[in-house]
């Protein structure tokens, strides 16, 4: 029987194929349940954050650290957190897409644009097509720390604190549900600003040792947790959008196998039938 | 009862503590610092060290790499550091961030791309063989 053993090596091949898409579609749920927690554990602090210095603001209102100073914008900061595998279906040419039209917005207006890129997939994109990147950091693997990030954050800050760069932005997939994320882009600096709707009373503090070096020490852990809760969102998009993927995936293959199961069901009957065809022809011959 | 305040202990990755307590000890900026109900206001950085929290069960002892204080009259926050904070020890990180963007930009091939390019010679090597056959095919 010719063609039905090719049919069948087919066949078996797509199984395995599909049997490998349905594992990372459960190793991505679980990836994904165990990186939302973590979203939802870096939220306190960023909250707090927030609000000291809501508060040390609205204190010393003669005091402005560079960081809320907003200035006239000659050149740009991007921090894009990507992935650093694929297999997670558009999200990174998404992520791409929207980087490119934000530095070609501010390149028309005049603006010169540096990278710094978190995850590799990123870093090779805008490498190929010859961007500066200054900072790069990648495999961060699942659960990105806050420690990996400090050094890559710390060459942006510094960027603006010498006035190389006059806005600094983070890209990063939003994660809004397991069927959705979406590219966003979020400006870290100057920072906006803080809204202080949540302060009942007011009172000034003791400051230790003073104002400006508290306020400084805040501000760059504020922007540290801020790119770290990118990165752990970035991390469930990635895991989400490759469960979508491998699912879809893992349909198609069931599809395929079934097709496949039909053209071999067609051949070995037509086999049978012309073997008996034949037996029958030869036998009326004797 | 002795009166207590309200502690919150929290890093970007998580909460660590959070509960009333009796008294709290920091190793701050300016030296080791105890917290008391209702102390003033105060707003300092700390360094890395053992956060003591003496609760009415006992005395709780928490390591933090360094971080922020925060003291209001009715509570007190601290914002702790997850990994030890130190200026050059930032400073060698962001040295070790460029040097990766340089090495990167310079050519230097890393692991993706080389299974990128592994994966696009088994692909050509495939084709090669579809071509060899059928090639031979026609021959005969």
């Amino acid at each position: 029987m010719p063609g039905t053993k090719e049919i069948r090596t087919k066949i078996s091949s797509v199984k395995s194929t599909q049997k490998i898409t349905k594992a990372m579609q459960m190793v991505a749920t679980s990836k994904m349940r165990r990186a939302q927690d973590r979203m939802r554990l870096a939220r306190p602090y960023a909250d707090k954050i927030r609000n000291v210095i809501g508060h040390l603001n609205e204190a010393n209102p003669d005091y402005r650290h560079p960081f809320l100073v907003t200035r006239e914008p000659k050149s740009i900061g991007v921090i894009l957190i990507s992935t650093d595998r694929g297999l997670a279906g558009g999200l990174n040419a998404n992520l791409f897409k929207q980087t490119l039209y934000l530095l070609r917005d501010w390149q028309q207006k005049g603006a010169k644009v540096s990278l710094c890129t978190i995850g590799s997939k990123g870093l090779t994109f805008f490498r190929r097509l010859g961007l500066p990147i200054v900072a790069n950091v990648s495999g961060l693997g699942d659960r990105p720390h806050v420690k990996d990030l400090i050094g890559s954050v710390k060459v942006m800050l510094d960027a603006y604190r010498d006035g190389k760069i006059d806005r600094l932005f983070l890209v990063n997939a939003q994660f809004i549900n397991t069927m959705t994320q979406k590219p966003s882009v979020e400006q870290l600096l100057p920072v906006e600003a803080i809204d202080t709707d949540d302060l009942q009373s007011h009172w000034d503090y003791i400051y230790e040792p003073d104002a400006a070096e508290i306020l400084d020490g805040l501000l760059m852990r504020y922007i540290e947790s801020q790119v770290y809760r990118g990165a752990v969102e970035n991390v469930a998009s990635e895991m989400a959008a490759r469960m979508v993927a491998m699912k879809a995936a893992s349909d198609n293959a069931g599809k395929l196998i079934g097709e496949l199961q039909l053209v071999y069901n067609k051949a070995r009957q037509a086999a049978i039938t012309k073997e008996l065809a034949e037996i029958v022809g030869g036998a009326a011959a004797v | 009862m002795a009166s207590t305040i309200h502690v919150d202990i929290v890093s970007a990755e998580g909460e660590i503590f959070s509960g009333p307590a009796e008294m709290v000890f920091v190793p701050a900026s300016q030296g080791e610092l105890g917290i008391a109900p209702r102390h003033a206001p105060l707003l300092t950085l700390i360094k890395a060290g053992e956060v003591r929290v003496k609760t009415a069960e006992g005395e709780q002892s928490i390591f933090v790499g360094g971080g922020a204080l925060e003291v209001q009259p009715k509570k007190v926050t601290i914002l702790a550091d997850t990994a030890v904070r130190a200026k050059d020890l930032d400073e060698a990180a962001a040295l070790a961030a460029k040097q990766r963007a340089e090495e990167a930009l310079a050519g230097k091939i890393d692991k993706i791309e080389q299974a990128e390019a592994l994966a696009e010679l088994a692909r050509a090597a495939a084709q090669l063989r579809l071509i060899e056959r059928l090639r031979k095919g026609l021959k005969h």
